[in-house]
């Protein structure tokens, strides 16, 4: 079976960022290029997938980004990854959420897959609309937010975080899961892992290797970014103070009444 | 050994040696650093973090994959403990001694199978060995071997004691390979050998774990030996070789508490630059006082000083060259670097850092064994003084 899992490359989500006024777009320079930390948590799931199921079970890392981030994906190989195809095309810059999900489409039919799995949110766009996109492109049935996914006997079973608990949801392969952090924490890539990456391929995959209609990058891009403004600051909490639980709750009732909350 | 290479000097490290760094760092963040406070406050032996050094293969750096280990190289491996003694002196010297004194006898001089039976658990890091040299009247002058060994037949009968023997008495230790004299050489010399003495050998012990002033969470312990029996080929690398090769042995593990001090000295810096930038005196942050400021300063550069002798040391091995010099001065720098460091971070941190709350007031602590262990800052001074021909 082949497992494709999507790997945004963002940048340090500890750094410190800005938006850049006249493009309107994250300035990059200076900033350290890292695996979207969700996503390391779609590579934990793949490996455990490939654990349980051994055999010929493959994991191919998947990357749409800058080709000077090639290198950052050999993180993802040493964790236990067994490959990974960077898709990479200056024409390919300023894609939206469409256009990305649209071409990596494309990329990933052209790599063969028995289900493809995504994190959940990227740390820099934070849209989380690419996977539901893909599924959409790709032509496979998609299950978003899973806890927890099983493949057996060809089949695959996954559990769906809602609101208030799980769905068990079971469909047919190939198909695209999205997963949440409940998957488990991604492992350390382990010393052997590291040594053995440098032998590991990284293919890069240009637009002209692919069956696209040009709806790609930013002229494709179905959206404009008007403005951008920093979210407005909250409000510090309000300390309710009472001499004891009783007054607490009054206190905080009359509070709600006020605001008409109640 | 690789061979050299001239493409000139330059200060990049690669891929895989970058990786290993960054993985040590992380592990120090998240899995040591957090633990350190209550495994030093308990004098308790990080078994937990050594179980998951093992499993990602960091008890066996510098040893080919054929004998458990990863095959990669010095310099990774002194980033490695440099990384996590930044996260915990007490885990970083497990490490190093484990690695440098407990494993690499084993891989120089064992034999091929003394390599398959001891080193590959060591490399995979599902034992631990112990290196037992110094001895309570011989520490310094370590040829002044007292411990006794005579070959009875099968076996050697041992008589003696070591004195604070690193990982020596864990639950997961596997033995100690001890100096012991074993005769006299024709020049009127005590012949020293080098004996494999297994954890359940009869008549062997070692003591409780000392009480000591710092590396709390490491095992230290004495070593008695009363008419301790082991096989007669239980000898490591020829009889009567022994004074050569723990002076080999000790050349080496040099790099690694070069180490073990650059981690600390850096974990301290770390502490004292985000202390100064948040204590307010006088109306601003204490680090916007140039005497505090020059402090910083300073630690910044002897750090980075010393790194680049820990590394050019790293170097040298791993390029096959004479590395003897280097080593020793950085050693003996890193471990000075290190007091000096610890010192002034607990100075800026005030009174606070007088306190057990406050991680300088361990690494205070820690650094002073540095300057003492693995030879002491004299000793390294005269082992410089020697290689300059005085
Ligand atoms: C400042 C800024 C402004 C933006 N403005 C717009 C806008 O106006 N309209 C718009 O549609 N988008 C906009 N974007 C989003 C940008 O185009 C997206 O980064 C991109 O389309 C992917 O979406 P996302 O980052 O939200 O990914 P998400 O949907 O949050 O990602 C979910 C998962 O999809 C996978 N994935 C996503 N992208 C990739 C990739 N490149 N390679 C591999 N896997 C991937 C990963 O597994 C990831 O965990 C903006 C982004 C920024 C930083
Ligand atoms: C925590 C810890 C862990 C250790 N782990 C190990 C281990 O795993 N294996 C092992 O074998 N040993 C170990 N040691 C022992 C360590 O290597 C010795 O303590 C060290 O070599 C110093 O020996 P000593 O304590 O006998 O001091 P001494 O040799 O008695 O020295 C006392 C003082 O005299 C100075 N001095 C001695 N000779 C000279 C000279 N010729 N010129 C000038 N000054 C001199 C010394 O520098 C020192 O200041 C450990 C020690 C400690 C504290």
């Amino acid at each position: 079976m082949k497992i494709v899992v999507t790997v945004k490359l963002v940048p340090d989500p500890n750094a410190e960022k800005k938006i850049d006024a006249g493009s309107k777009r994250l300035v990059r320079t200076g900033i350290e290029t890292v695996l979207n930390p969700y996503d390391e948590y779609a590579i934990e799931g793949a490996l455990k997938i490939k654990e349980s199921l051994g055999g010929d079970t493959t994991v191919t890392i998947f990357s749409m980004a800058p080709a000077a981030s090639k290198e950052v994906l050999r993180k993802a190989l040493a964790m236990g990854a067994d490959d990974a195809v960077l898709l990479t095309d200056p024409a390919l810059e300023g894609s939206d959420v469409r256009g990305t999900a649209y071409a990596m489409a494309q990329g990933i039919k052209q790599t063969g897959f028995d289900l493809v799995i995504c994190g959940g949110l990227a740390d820099d766009g934070s849209t989380g609309g690419v996977p539901g996109a893909l599924a959409e492109y790709l032509g496979v049935p998609g299950f978003t937010n899973c806890r927890q996914v099983e493949v057996a006997g060809g089949t695959l079973k996954v559990q769906r975080e809602t609101d208030s608990g799980y769905q068990v949801v079971s469909g047919p392969l190939p198909a695209l899961v999205s997963v949440t952090m409940a998957i488990g924490e991604p492992r350390y890539a382990s010393l052997k892992g590291i040594m053995g990456a440098k032998k590991k391929s990284i293919a890069t995959l240009a637009l002209a290797a692919l069956s696209v209609d040009g709806a790609v990058g930013g002229d494709g891009a179905k959206t404009e970014v008007r403005a951008v403004a920093a979210p407005p600051v909250r409000e510090k909490a309000r300390v309710v103070e009472a001499p004891d639980g009783a007054a607490g709750a009054r206190a905080i009732f009359d509070l709600l009444k006020e605001k008409k909350l109640v | 050994m690789q061979a050299t290479m001239n493409a000139g000097l330059n200060f990049d490290i690669t891929a895989e040696q970058e990786a290993i760094q960054r993985l040590c760092r992380e592990l120090a963040d998240d899995l040591i650093a957090p633990a350190a406070e209550e495994l030093d406050a308990k004098s308790e032996f990080p078994y937990d973090i050594v179980a998951k050094l093992a499993e990602l293969g960091l008890l066996g750096i510098p040893w080919p994959e054929k004998y458990g280990g990863i095959g990669a190289d010095t310099v990774s491996y002194a980033l490695a403990v440099m990384e996590i003694a930044r996260g915990d002196a007490s885990v970083g010297i497990t490490l190093a001694a484990h690695t440098s004194l407990g494993s690499a006898p084993f891989y120089y001089f064992g034999s091929e199978e003394q390599k398959q039976r001891y080193l590959v658990p060591l490399a995979q890091g599902t034992t631990l060995w112990g290196f037992g040299l110094t001895e309570p009247g011989a520490g310094s002058d370590a040829g002044n071997v007292q411990t006794r060994a005579t070959l009875a037949g099968d076996h050697w009968v041992i008589n003696g004691a070591k004195a604070f023997i690193t990982n020596s008495g864990t639950r997961i230790t596997g033995g100690t390979t001890i100096t012991a004299w074993t005769g006299m050489r024709p020049d009127g010399r005590k012949e020293i050998t080098n004996l494999i003495v297994p954890q359940n050998t009869p008549g062997f012990s070692a003591s409780k774990k000392y009480r000591k002033m710092g590396w709390r969470a490491s095992d230290t312990r004495e070593l008695s030996f009363v008419d301790a029996q082991i096989p007669a080929e239980n000898v490591l690398g020829g009889r009567g070789r022994g004074f050569k090769q723990f002076l080999d042995i000790l050349d080496g593990g040099r790099i690694s508490v070069a180490a073990v001090s650059l981690g600390l000295a850096s974990a301290a810096f770390e502490a004292a630059l985000k202390y100064a930038k948040e204590r307010q005196a006088f109306g601003s942050a204490i680090g916007k006082f140039q005497a505090i400021q020059f402090k910083l300063a300073d630690m910044k550069m002897e750090i980075e000083h010393a790194k680049l002798m820990m590394l050019k040391a790293a170097w040298e091995k791993d390029a096959g060259r004479d590395y003897v010099m280097s080593a020793s001065l950085a050693k003996l720098y890193a471990g000075e670097v290190s007091r000096r460091v610890c010192n002034e971070a607990v100075q800026i941190h005030g009174g606070y850092g007088f306190m057990d709350e406050y991680p300088v007031s361990r690494y205070y602590r820690d650094q002073k064994v540095n300057e003492i262990g693995e030879g002491s800052n004299e000793i390294q001074r005269l082992i410089i003084a020697r290689l300059l021909g005085l």
